[in-house]
């Protein structure tokens, strides 16, 4: 038996199929990992992530620490309590520790880092963190739901009452207010418009409940992993890990090289990487014929011996063929071909991204 | 709990076959195999006067989860695939028994589904798997 989050019973008594997640019991679906991925797209539907880890950075030292321990620079969130950036954090040899979404609190800053690398993270962030004035503080107590598609904000409004409307509809993208241990940000991993909150875990089945009883469909992993592959989102331990450069993972834009002294870890390993020039790049393929592209095929760019390998791929329920995200020499053009199951498949290179707001890109 | 059809005989590989009127065998995936896939969204079937042997590779299910590859539970020759799952593959879901068949092949051996699991045989090794 994995952990379980203030939901387990929830998901049990909505007839979630329960498989273990990085140590955590979460449900797959409740019944059509499909049917959640188009409610999400067309109307609203939430997911439990409490299984990721909540840490609050506090101290005078927390934005020198931040701006040394992440490749994007939170001084963009300076004067805006509220905002979120998304960023890697990289080690010394430019690989990416994790991928994390740092919040500006009032004082401080909130980091929410992935499950599966928990210890890995803390760790690091522990160890970087002794040379700074800087506290770092794990919130287990607080669960956290993501309520996501075009009716997803009206729907919370609808459950949250006349006291939160006003705030809740004035949230711009991607920033967040807190009251009291409430925390409500305009993001998501979907590509839809939503949100993510957290609550304390004794309020959590209470407002999952509330928010079904409102029309907001429960959806699992199954479609969480279809709607940010359509969205082209990456997920860590896919399309990039320790061993991968962000430049080579569709992270470029996440870095930022101004001002030069700012020496966040990573820093010269990226900037030796673009001066020799980075070898891949991180594409989108669409397959139009029939089959379903997987992660770990191989993909042939050129009559070159060096290949690609496809880090996601699944069918794509919204646009009705299957699709992927694959690590690629960047001399490939706008054809490729992927090797399933011995057969060479032609398919479209496009950029990574497929489906946004609930229409199609490709 | 799924269902496990008495007239049957099944693979345990989750195949399961029926010996028709007319001397063919219609193949398809059991309803403990659809669900572990989840929903279907292509099927690659064997081509019609394709010879297979029993246990041999014939075909391939993909559902938004996973590929899973369908073996031949018994030889012979395949004298059908069923057309209609190409458009509609998620019929392998809704009804795995029925409409959802795969294949059918005309056996070169009929005794060979006397090797194939029985109903209850099948139903104590998928519980067990």
């Amino acid at each position: 038996m994995g952990n379980k989050t203030a939901l387990y019973d929830a998901h049990v008594a909505m007839g979630g199929k329960m498989v273990d997640f990085g140590g955590w019991d979460m449900p797959l679906h409740y019944g059509s990992q499909l049917e959640e991925h188009h409610k999400v797209r067309q109307g609203a539907g939430m997911f439990d992530v409490s299984h990721m880890t909540v840490v609050d950075v506090d101290g005078a030292g927390a934005r020198d620490y931040l701006r040394t321990l992440l490749a994007n620079d939170v001084a963009k969130l300076d004067g805006n309590p509220g905002k979120a950036l998304y960023t890697g954090m990289l080690n010394p040899a430019g690989g990416v520790v994790d991928d994390l979404i740092v919040y500006l609190r009032d004082p401080g800053y909130r980091v929410v880092v992935n499950c599966a690398t928990r210890e890995k993270d803390l760790a690091w962030m522990n160890a970087q963190a002794k040379a700074f004035d800087v506290t770092l503080t794990e919130r287990p107590h607080l669960a956290m739901v993501a309520i996501q598609g075009p009716q997803a904000i009206e729907k919370v409004n609808e459950v949250m009452g006349i006291d939160w409307t006003a705030a809740i509809s004035a949230l711009k993208v991607f920033n967040s207010f807190a009251r009291g241990d409430w925390f409500i940000a305009r993001t998501g991993y979907t590509g839809e418009d939503g949100l993510e909150i957290m609550l304390n875990n004794e309020d959590a089945p209470g407002f999952w409940q509330a928010l079904a009883d409102a029309g907001v469909a429960p959806c699992g992993l199954g479609a969480r992993d279809t709607l940010r592959l359509e969205a082209g989102m990456n997920l860590y331990g896919n399309e990039m890990d320790d061993d991968t450069s962000p430049l080579q993972a569709n992270m470029a834009w996440t870095i930022v090289w101004e001002p030069e002294d700012r020496q966040f870890i990573g820093r010269e390993a990226l900037v030796q990487e673009k001066a020799a020039g980075v070898e891949n790049k991180l594409v989108g393929l669409v397959l139009d014929g029939r089959g379903v592209l997987r992660a770990g095929q191989k993909v042939v760019v050129d009559d070159s011996n060096r290949r690609g390998i496809i880090t996601s791929g699944t069918f794509s329920p919204t646009l009705g063929f299957s699709i992927a995200m694959a690590r690629v020499p960047v001399s490939v053009g706008d054809t490729a071909q992927v090797e399933i199951r011995n057969k060479l498949v032609p398919v479209r290179v496009v950029k990574p991204s497929f489906v946004r707001n609930g229409k199609p890109l490709v | 709990m799924s269902e496990i059809r008495n007239e049957l005989k099944y693979a345990s590989s989750h195949e399961w076959a029926r010996l028709e009127e007319d001397g063919t065998v219609t193949v398809g995936i059991s309803d403990h195999a659809q669900d572990a896939l989840g929903d279907v969204v292509y099927v690659e079937t064997p081509e019609v006067g394709q010879t297979l042997s029993a246990g041999e590779e014939a075909g391939v299910v993909e559902s938004v989860k996973a590929a899973s590859d369908i073996y031949a539970p018994i030889s012979g020759e395949v004298v059908a695939i069923n057309e209609a799952l190409e458009d509609e593959p998620e019929t392998v879901n809704s009804s795995p028994y029925d409409d959802g068949w795969f294949f059918k092949v005309k056996p070169s051996d009929e005794g060979e589904l006397d090797k194939l699991l029985d109903a209850d045989a099948y139903k104590a090794e998928s519980e067990e798997g």
